[in-house]
């Protein structure tokens, strides 16, 4: 009989993926503009750092709420004791005000059907719990979060069959691709029990269509007992048009008869980790119609509650309109601006970008930059890019997108000197690369760099396959 | 459409454990606006030190308004913080704690150290890391209803219970650890452990050396793990005077008198701040282990359980004032050694008598004597009429799978002084009642 559990030794977290090795290298060698100017620069990490000033100042001007103060009344006993996992009911009812706010006040939510969550990372898991058995599937869009391997997956035994997008028409869902999927899913015996979509999407950047929102709820609707689950966490983070549509839109929209089965099938998840950029106050929520799913939920929420300190500070915060609007506003200004300050550096150096309207990174494409139109060569490329150029980026393969040479680069997460050093040390390579591939020096160079890298590349490639293996399971 | 875990009961919330819960939201006593309401005695809180907890926040006012002591902003830093590894200050602070307030006789270390948010994650956890769906664990009777939930639910573990009897002060022998061994094996269940409360929720005892040997000897015999829930161990108020010298052993103290290396990859202790402290709303548990794969593996499972890093900065300062928490915890003891013996005294004074114990914020209550016969339903019919006549919300033994029916958990340390006494009042009043009203000739004083 084996020690632990089949998920304590399995590989199934995950975390063996490029995405995270990048990251133990960034832990490494990190660039630091003084310390560390040579060190590898974070581009991995879709955080939002653009507004704490707006934060900051906020709560300068609101020190009673961290100080356990209401009306000049200490309530920190009330707060310490509170461990409801129904949630702090003023700060639900800001949360579905916010989120209102987001989506232009075209859809309201009830707090009673919201359920708060430790970050956005337990609302998915839970609901992965609630709505499938083991061995149930849900089909995702590629390129897709790498998180979500681990998310869905690991403690729940549910199984990711992929939607397989394409460049060919910038990454949209399609009806054939959707079609494709659910039958990979039914070949490999798995139940499908529904779709999961980020939306505004990680990592392209970019909101789904009405078009595309229609396919999906089409789609759900004509199957007996399927869900769509639409992770709307980067929804504040729309910075042009086309603008941003919820699913819950679509809903209002098409389906006014409450009774309709389909609510009972549509699930939102959100979080504050993006939007207001506070991912280490662990603040998410699943978003239902279905009292079932509501109700089991909230009790597996006791999983992973809300701190009642930061439920008390976030519940005075968002209460103020004036300052919610004003953030969310300022917010999009400067996300936009950093967006433009990446893609023309990008640009400059002859790499175009997925046009993109929202999220805290982009898609790019560095397709011609690869040896061959291969995986291997896409991740020897990536190699280069974390290694010699120092920037840690994420290769397209983590994210499970079917087409090499395509990489998420975050944009919001450091300072603008550090974006533009970022551009300057791609350029160089760039331009390197294009006169290196002529000189018999640089062929040289080139070739010593492969034999090295081949180890590292069959290495990380043949972890994938098994993998692979494990989901065919 | 759903899952069967959205489906079935298997939460284990219907058990009578909510349900007084539920009436007393119905109709909770308040001393001025609801005299007549349902005191709550079934919710193991530890209300008694706060005074002690705001008196530190009013001289720490800048830990509240996250600024470091420098006084520069960790906001942005605080924020951005999701590391799954834990503020380093404050694990430091934690296992500095944990040293001195278990007498420094085990030096804890922060690398073995995962923190979840609050003990229910880090107990499921553990059974998501040592088990797979299907295996099952030990527990001893009675114990915390929470744990068929939180053991249970998602993760498809068993629980297969070890029958403890009032006839030796429920303590654990050899004997039944392996009736309960061979009754998972009748069942076809591969036992992959014991799971202890130490000190025990409901009983509000400490495990004896000889139990802990009992425990360890079985846990090598059969090559299994051991957890044990150490989340009442600041708890402990026995005679002795120092807080630091208390009858309290820690699971990780005693295999330390082991000298086998293979017993010690299996001893794992989960803690919490939510008793001790007395702050559950603030979600503070950990996972402590010596085995690096179940910290890897728990480390990576804690992103769907992170503590919010608001709160661990809170804390952090607060645990690394040792001066404070020295004061807290004897300050503390005190007041849970005092409260006890209110409660004791109360319920001798009504007839009824008490489990000997020695720490936790309850006292497990028997009561054999006011049932009409001796059985579950009887037990129930008597707790029934406490919660609505007599308006006292307590926990029945049953709802922690207790094999003998009669006892009954009731906490004292989530209520004032006063309310304890109205309580006890009222428990005289429907002692009486039954004396007068009862046709029996049992002997009713059984202390």
């Amino acid at each position: 009989m084996r020690l632990l559990s089949t998920k304590a030794t399995c590989n199934s977290h995950g975390q063996d993926s490029s995405y995270f090795l990048g990251w133990q290298e960034y832990e490494k060698n990190p660039y630091d503009e003084i310390l560390n100017p040579k060190g590898i620069i974070q581009m991995g990490l879709a955080e939002n750092q653009l507004s704490f000033d707006l934060l900051e100042s906020w709560l300068a001007k609101n020190p009673d709420v961290s100080g356990f103060k209401r009306d000049g009344k200490s309530i920190f006993r009330e707060l310490a004791l509170f461990q409801d996992y129904h949630g702090l009911s003023s700060f639900k009812k800001v949360m579905v005000d916010f989120m209102a706010e987001i989506r232009g006040n075209k859809v309201t939510f009830d707090p009673d059907h919201m359920v708060l969550t430790a970050g956005s990372t337990s609302a998915n898991e839970t609901l992965m719990f609630c709505l499938a058995e083991q061995g149930d599937a849900f089909l995702l869009p590629t390129p897709y979060y790498p998180g979500f391997d681990r998310d869905l997956k690991w403690r729940t035994g549910v199984e990711i069959v992929p939607i397989h997008c394409s460049s060919a028409n910038n990454f949209k869902i399609t009806e054939a691709a959707l079609q494709q999927a659910y039958h990979e899913a039914e070949k490999l015996n798995l139940n499908v029990k529904g779709i999961l979509v980020t939306n505004p999407s990680n990592p392209l950047g970019t909101t789904l269509s009405l078009e595309e929102l229609n396919l999906l709820v089409d789609f759900v609707n004509g199957h007996k007992n399927m869900h769509l689950i639409s992770d709307e966490i980067y929804s504040g983070t729309v910075f042009n048009s086309p603008g941003f549509v919820s699913v819950m839109e679509v809903l209002n929209n098409r389906f006014s008869d409450r009774d309709q089965a389909i609510w009972d099938r549509v699930h939102v998840v959100y979080s504050l980790s993006k939007d207001l950029g506070l991912p280490g106050f662990r603040v998410g929520c699943i978003y239902s119609e279905n009292d079932t799913v509501v109700a089991a939920a909230t009790k597996m929420s006791s999983f992973g509650l809300v701190s009642s300190q930061t439920q008390y500070l976030l519940s005075v915060m968002l209460a103020d309109k004036k300052f919610t609007r004003n953030y969310l506003v300022e917010n999009q200004k400067r996300l936009k601006r950093r967006q433009k300050m990446l893609v023309s550096g990008l640009m400059r150096t002859g790499i175009k970008c997925l046009e993109s309207n929202a999220g805290l990174f982009c898609w790019v494409d560095m397709r011609h930059l690869l040896k061959s139109n291969t995986f291997e060569a896409e991740m020897e490329l990536w190699m280069r890019i974390v290694y010699d150029v120092k920037l840690n980026i994420s290769p397209g393969s983590s994210c499970h997108c079917s087409e090499p040479g395509w990489f998420r680069v975050c944009f919001a997460n450091m300072s603008e000197e550090t974006l533009k050093l970022a551009m300057k040390r791609l350029k160089s390579f760039v331009v390197e690369l294009s006169s290196s591939s002529d000189t018999d020096n640089g062929e040289n160079k080139a070739h010593s760099k492969r034999n090295s890298l081949t180890k590292w590349v069959f290495r990380l490639s043949s972890r994938d396959h098994r993998h692979r293996d494990q989901e065919e399971r | 459409m759903l899952s069967r875990k959205a489906n079935k009961d298997s939460h284990g919330q219907d058990s009578s454990y909510f349900e007084g819960w539920q009436e007393y939201e119905k109709n909770p006593y308040h001393p001025i606006q609801n005299p007549l309401g349902i005191i709550q005695m079934g919710l193991a809180e530890n209300q008694l030190s706060f005074d002690l907890l705001e008196y530190w926040l009013r001289r720490n006012s800048n830990t509240m308004a996250l600024l470091k002591k420098d006084a520069v902003s960790a906001f942005r830093e605080l924020a951005l913080f999701q590391d799954y590894h834990g503020l380093p200050a404050f694990k430091d602070a934690l296992v500095k704690f944990m040293t001195r307030m278990r007498g420094n006789k085990t030096k804890y270390s922060s690398d073995k150290l995962v923190l979840t948010a609050g003990a229910t994650a880090a107990n499921e956890i553990l059974m998501f890391c040592l088990a797979d769906p299907g295996h099952a664990f030990i527990v001893p009777t009675p114990y915390y209803p929470g744990f068929d939930r939180d053991l249970k639910w998602r993760t498809g573990v068993e629980i297969v219970p070890m029958h403890c009897s009032s006839s030796n002060g429920f303590r654990i022998t050899r004997e039944a650890l392996e009736e309960a061994y061979e009754l998972g094996q009748e069942l076809n269940l591969k036992i992959k452990g014991v799971l202890v409360t130490n000190p025990s929720n409901p009983l509000g005892t400490t495990m004896t050396k000889t139990e802990l040997i009992h425990l360890l000897d079985f846990a090598i015999d059969k090559n299994i793990h051991i957890v044990s829930d150490e989340i009442y161990s600041a708890t402990v108020f026995d005679s002795s005077s120092s807080p630091t010298t208390t009858s309290f052993i820690s699971i990780m103290e005693a295999v330390k008198e082991r000298n086998n290396n293979n017993i010690r990859e299996r001893v794992h202790m989960v803690y919490s701040l939510s008793k001790d402290l007395g702050v559950p709303g603030f979600r503070v548990g950990m996972i402590y282990s010596n085995n690096e794969i179940v910290v890897a593996a728990a480390t990576k499972m804690s992103s769907f359980a992170l503590v919010s890093s608001q709160t661990q900065f809170l804390l952090s300062n607060l645990l690394s004032d040792a001066k404070f928490t020295e004061k807290y915890m004897e300050e503390n003891q005190r007041r849970l050694k005092r409260r006890r013996e209110m409660l004791v005294r109360g319920l001798r004074n009504a007839g009824i008598g008490c489990l000997r114990s020695n720490a936790g914020l309850f006292c497990w209550v028997d009561m054999r004597h006011l049932l009409k016969s001796d059985s579950f339903e009887a037990e129930k019919e008597l707790w029934k009429r406490i919660l609505c006549e007599v308006g006292l919300n307590i926990s029945a033994g049953s709802s922690c799978h207790c094999s003998q029916p009669g006892w009954f958990r009731i906490c004292f340390a989530n209520i004032s002084e006063d309310t304890l006494q109205l309580a006890m009042q009222r428990m005289k009043a429907f002692t009486n009642s039954i004396v007068f009203s009862s046709a029996n000739n049992h002997t009713i004083y059984n202390m």
